[in-house]
């Protein structure tokens, strides 16, 4: 008899938590990957895909397999480039392209490991140096999200604010400054 | 002559008459009267946006709808601004100006950035709001947007003569312009300077009003009320962000619903070193700033 109550309590305790937890995702409220209880917390390259407007590509860039092909053997050596993507200048530590562009496909970018990650998914790879603001970011903290504050919301990639190859923000024209208050009453 | 004790009851007659008169004469008033929002009967509210909207139609000539959306169960507003990434660029003045219908001349901003030095850290005696250098941020500044700080212990409305201002179940303090009186005693209460007043007839060029405006929010204002940030109210009842939240370019700007703990308001509050503007006055905002580095 005793067990069979202890069975109903834990079985309600089970039910309930199950159902607290359906209540909670149907309120399903903002787009968090994972809640921050460390424990159980997945490793970050499992979390869900962030929903990103499309990649900020120059004009005409991309596919960049459309010369990067098997017509163009691979120049591995870290070196100046002079006939292509001169407009280029990167000023983001010691990288070198092929440090995160896929050498054997270029119409994607790589980890340190090695595995593939299309660019709209960069932040996979910006957030292997990055990891504070990449958590930041996935909480929505670091950057600009739009959508809703109860609801679902897009996310921006790291480089449709910041310039992968030169990534720090350049400053820009501050909107003019209020009038003081002893103009403001019209004359 | 002495009164005969019989002529008592003709003198309860006469207390009894004025005493009706002052109750029908109190009874036409309120019933009559104007009324806060929420005193209104369904029929008068909705009777009195319809004049409102049909007022505005007239004045802006075009559509406007004034909304009384109510708070949302559960939710309480707060804010965060990370003032390690505030750039000053004033984008959310602007953008706060255009969607709120503030009076363009005289001018009113219900937004004020201030710069900062950065050698003397958050300092009100040395702020300042006019500054303008070709481009921001200037080397050694930081800066700091200062608006409505949606106290949980509001100095603002406790001073209101007419209770013409108040907090709403979701936190955020509004003021209904058919009340105001403008004696301005919020103003004087207010330690954030987030309170402005209409010193004239706003004008707001008729391309550029708003139309979805809120009772107690964005609509069209007249002379000689008080008015101030309210978290965006129109918008943020529906879901939306507050524009200025929307039109940051550096992201510095976040807002979310302080009861649910998977908000990024939560996550800033649990997670970055936050502080409050004049926090020894014990005004409890809900406006937060943060350093997010
Ligand atoms: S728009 Fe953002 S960066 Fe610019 S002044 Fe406002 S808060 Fe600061």
């Amino acid at each position: 008899m005793r067990s069979v109550v202890w069975g109903a309590c834990a079985l309600a305790v089970v039910v309930g938590t199950f159902v607290a937890r359906i209540g909670a995702g149907d309120a399903g409220v903002p787009v968090r990957a994972a809640e921050p209880q460390a424990a159980q917390a997945p490793p970050i390259q499992e979390m869900e895909r962030v929903e990103v407007p499309p990649p900020p590509f120059s004009e005409g860039i991309y596919p960049c397999t459309a010369c990067h092909n098997k017509d163009m053997p691979v120049n591995r050596t870290r070196r100046e480039l002079t006939e292509m993507h001169t407009d280029i200048v990167l000023k983001h530590g010691h990288q070198w392209c092929l440090d995160c562009h896929d050498p054997d496909d270029r119409d994607f970018l790589h980890l340190a490991d090695g595995e593939r990650v299309g660019f709209d998914e960069s932040y996979r790879l910006c957030g292997q140096c990055h990891g504070e603001k990449y958590r930041d970011w996935r909480a929505g903290v670091h950057g600009r999200r739009s959508g809703s504050w109860n609801g679902h919301k897009t996310y921006l990639l790291c480089a449709h604010c910041h310039n992968p190859h030169q990534p720090h923000f350049k400053p820009i024209e501050p909107k003019p400054a209020p009038i003081p208050p002893s103009r403001t009453v019209p004359r | 002559m002495k009164q005969p004790p019989d002529e008592q009851p003709n003198l309860t007659r006469r207390q009894f008459a004025s005493m009706a008169a002052a109750a029908a004469a109190g009874f036409v008033l309120t019933a009559c009267g104007p009324k806060r929002l929420y005193e209104m009967p369904t029929d008068r509210l909705k009777a009195r946006i319809r004049e409102m909207e049909r007022k505005y139609a007239e004045e802006f000539g075009t559509a406007v709808t004034v909304a009384d959306t109510p708070p949302i169960p559960g939710v309480e507003f707060a804010y965060a601004l990370d003032i390690s990434r505030c750039i000053g660029c004033r984008r959310c003045v602007y953008a706060c100006v255009a969607e709120n219908n503030q009076s363009r001349n005289p001018q009113i901003q219900w937004i004020r950035v201030l710069s900062m030095d950065k050698d003397k850290g958050v300092d009100f005696s040395d702020a300042d709001p006019y500054y303008q250098p070709e481009q921001v941020p200037q080397e050694g500044h930081f800066y700091v947007p200062v608006q409505c700080q949606q106290c949980r212990n509001a100095p603002c409305t406790k001073v209101c003569p007419t209770g013409a201002t108040w907090t709403e179940k979701d936190g955020i303090v509004v003021i209904d312009y058919d009340w105001c009186i403008g004696c301005r005693y919020c103003m004087a209460a207010c330690p954030y300077g987030a309170r402005h007043f209409n010193w004239a007839q706003p004008s707001i060029p008729k391309d550029e009003l708003n139309p979805k405006t809120h009772y107690l929010g964005n609509r069209p204002r007249p002379k000689g009320v008080v008015e101030k940030c309210t978290f965006c109210i129109q918008r943020t009842r529906n879901g939306r962000y507050p524009a200025c939240v929307e039109v940051c370019p550096v992201g510095a700007r976040k807002f979310g619903n302080l009861l649910d703990p998977a908000s990024e308001i939560r996550y800033v509050i649990e997670n970055k070193r936050v502080l409050v503007l004049k926090e020894e006055l014990n005004t409890m905002p809900k406006f937060f700033y943060f350093y997010g580095t």
